[in-house]
């Protein structure tokens, strides 16, 4: 397959096995690939290969699949609008709850936050969100608790976050005891047990993305020298 | 007779069925053909060439998550949160089975030796309630068998025997 621009080989020779992943950032043109974002290209030899764009961007599209964190921001009958940080506000059923029948409803209010993902997410329609996966149980969704502080970051520090042994998130386990939900749209909720940790942890996810690895060590060990 | 009748016959009545059973096969398969071609006659198409469908072996997605190995957004540390820290181990752990082996060994109240000696006396007991009164009665002559040899020997034979079905001789 080719990529276009400068027609650069992606498979060295041989035909790709199976069907060949292209992530976001690249289109079907033709019979090779259009890149569509700016970015570094990475390449994933395992199941059938895919390929993608690394790119950075503070906005966030809906994705079907995507976990966010949703602000409830109307009631509107049957159904919640939630603000996702997209150019539409999500809808969620009172129905999509773990557990939740049209006489249980779940007590939701406006202003809360809600950990869910969508089940509807194109750019034809208004995006849809759930508190369920296909199996009916909730796995940690739905509305996310009492106290915390909510902020915003870029989307690429949020996969650098979601990477598999990630290690800013392994030396601030170290610290103290804290609880963390991330959403894929660019907003990281933060509750640790006293207010000053919590901001402190807060400062330091957002200071990551612009500070290299040492730099990031030395401020956590002054914090837990202090 | 009969041909010249056939000749006169209109068309929609050698079309039905009740004339069409005399037929023989061929005749039946030039009256299909005839109707289908009637009835292609009659549809519109394109006179377009046809598009050969592209074989792509390319997927899109505009989701990182199927690109990426991206971990469960809900995380808990130090035991602020304990659900959240069984869902992460549950979640994460889904491409490692061992984990999850581990921690449901490690769960386990009862152990094994001791839930199969409470559950081989619990058969007997619960199987006993649901007894017919009839079986009770074996059940009880059983029982009393070590205790009392002589009682109820001329009884117990032809009760058995009784129980057990005869097949009828051919």
């Amino acid at each position: 397959e080719d990529a276009e621009g400068e027609r650069l080989r992606l498979s060295a020779g041989a035909a790709p096995q199976g069907r060949l992943l292209c992530g976001p950032g690249l289109r079907r043109s033709g019979a090779g690939l259009l890149v569509t974002t700016c970015g570094l290209l990475r390449h994933r030899p395992g199941g059938g290969g895919a390929f993608w764009v690394d790119s950075q961007q503070k906005r966030y599209v809906p994705v079907k699949g995507d976990h966010v964190i949703g602000i409830v921001t109307a009631k509107a009958g049957d159904v919640f609008r939630l603000d996702v940080g997209g150019s539409e506000p999500a809808s969620l059923s009172y129905l999509a709850f773990e557990g939740a029948t049209k006489r249980n409803r779940p007590n939701v209010q406006v202003g809360d936050l809600i950990y869910g993902q969508f089940v509807v997410a194109n750019k034809d329609m208004e995006p849809e969100m759930v508190c369920i996966d296909s199996s009916g149980k909730s796995s940690g969704m739905g509305i996310i608790g009492q106290d915390g502080f909510l902020f915003k970051v870029s989307l690429g520090l949020i996969r650098k976050l979601l990477a598999p042994k990630c290690e800013i998130i392994q030396e601030l386990s170290q610290l103290y005891p804290f609880e963390l939900v991330i959403g894929m749209n660019g907003r990281i909720w933060v509750k640790a047990k006293t207010v000053q940790q919590t901001l402190i942890i807060v400062n330091i996810l957002e200071a990551c993305e612009y500070m290299t690895a040492e730099q990031r060590k030395q401020a956590l060990a002054k914090l837990s020298g202090n | 007779m009969a041909g010249e009748v056939k000749s006169k016959l209109s068309k929609n009545l050698l079309r039905m069925k009740f004339m069409q059973r005399g037929l023989d096969s061929q005749t039946k398969k030039q009256l299909e053909e005839e109707e289908k071609k009637i009835i292609s006659e009659e549809h519109w198409y394109l006179d377009v060439p046809d598009l050969k469908e592209k074989e792509s072996c390319i997927i899109e997605e505009r989701s990182f998550l199927r690109c990426e190995d991206l971990v469960y957004g809900r995380m808990s540390f130090k035991g602020f949160n304990p659900e959240i820290e069984k869902l992460m181990i549950q979640m994460n752990s889904k491409c490692k089975e061992e984990e999850i082996e581990e921690d449901d060994k490690m769960e386990a109240d009862v152990s094994d030796e001791e839930m199969a000696r409470r559950y081989e006396t619990l058969v007997g007991t619960i199987g006993k309630k649901f007894l017919r009164k009839r079986d009770q009665r074996v059940l009880k002559d059983d029982e009393d068998e070590d205790a009392e040899v002589e009682e109820g020997n001329n009884t117990r034979p032809s009760k058995r025997a009784k129980k057990m079905f005869l097949k009828p001789q051919d």
